[in-house]
């Protein structure tokens, strides 16, 4: 059987950073409006990655003023610009939807310590 | 249909390799079907002595030895190696072709529309509902093993039969289909790949036929 990597490399992106769930991000998208680009960041928690290959995506969550926001980015989508990643957060799921239900302080991701073992 | 009326149509025929995405130059994401086409030669043009206007197209490796003696034949006589699919395609056109020509992706540009024929995926027996896309009889409101049903087939002792051609269960798929007005997205000439927006008929590894759109302009 034939596979589709032939026509997936042509969309892959190799410039993207590892991340994974816990990891605070900021995400640079562009946005067009009417003939002008901007670019608008989205800063928050991954709080999952989903999918593998070319329809892989994530889904970064913020609260903004009180109230929670996720947007879901394909991770090789051209829209986004670049991707910052700010902190690695010591998590032990995959998937952290559990954050939905906590608030302040609760909802806060511990930093992960990088390890000094060799 | 007079041949007058009839239009000029290009097809080629090929693999259905599967199904991917892509994005566009305004970045939308475009869900398509990845078709290796062609190359197809043609074995025969249809004209005047058959009293049609037709070409035949032939794609896919055989080995020679199970051609049977009449296929055979009708390949020499072409001057072309045995291929495993024929297809006839009726055309208007059909003088300007010849015989043992090559039929590649390149008959295609991307932005055109196309119908895409294949044998879609075999169902096996099913019901009214998955078969027919019936509703169903409710889930509640006092209904016993009833839910998949297809409810009434018809009336009393007027007619007293069930009218021919009654929509019921039975074998679904395995036959072939046609999407219709599909966009080529677009045309890759160098690996004879054809990108397709949208789903077309048939599993991966099918044998499907892409032609240019029947309907609109």
């Amino acid at each position: 059987m034939h596979n589709l990597d032939d026509v997936n490399k042509a969309s892959l992106r190799d410039d993207i950073p590892d991340f994974r769930a816990g990891d605070t991000i900021k995400v640079h998208v562009k946005v067009i409006e009417g003939n002008r680009s901007r670019i608008q960041v989205f800063q928050g928690v991954v709080i999952r990655r989903h999918g593998g290959g070319i329809g892989e995506t994530f889904t970064v969550r913020k609260v903004s003023f009180g109230v929670g926001v996720e947007r879901t980015f394909p991770v090789h989508t051209p829209i986004v610009e670049k991707i910052e990643v700010l902190t690695r957060g010591d998590v032990r799921r995959a998937k952290l939807y559990y954050l939905r239900d906590l608030r302040g302080k609760a909802a806060k991701i511990k930093e992960k310590r990088e390890s000094t073992a060799k | 249909m007079s041949t007058s009326q009839q239009k000029n149509v290009k097809g080629v025929l090929g693999e259905k390799l599967g199904m991917t995405q892509v994005w566009d130059a305004d970045n939308r994401l475009i869900p398509v079907t990845v078709i290796k086409a062609g190359p197809c030669v043609v074995t025969q043009v249809r004209g005047a002595s058959d009293g049609y206007e037709a070409v035949q197209i032939a794609y896919g490796a055989i080995d020679p030895r199970k051609v049977n003696k009449p296929m055979t034949g009708h390949f020499e006589k072409a001057g072309v190696t045995p291929r495993r699919h024929l297809v006839e395609l009726r055309t208007a056109d059909a003088a300007q072709y010849e015989v043992g020509q090559e039929v590649t992706v390149e008959i295609f540009e991307a932005g055109q529309k196309v119908d895409v024929s294949g044998t879609s995926k075999g169902k096996g027996f099913a019901g009214v509902m998955k078969r027919h896309g019936f509703h169903g009889v409710s889930s509640s409101h006092g209904q016993k093993r009833n839910h998949r049903k297809p409810g009434s087939i018809g009336g009393c002792s007027t007619p007293g039969r069930v009218f021919k051609g009654m929509r019921m269960a039975g074998r679904m798929g395995g036959v072939r289909h046609t999407a219709q007005n599909l966009m080529i997205h677009a045309v890759d000439v160098e690996k004879g790949l054809l990108l397709v927006k949208g789903a077309v008929p048939g599993a991966r590894g099918g044998l499907v036929l892409v032609r240019n759109a029947a309907k609109g302009a």
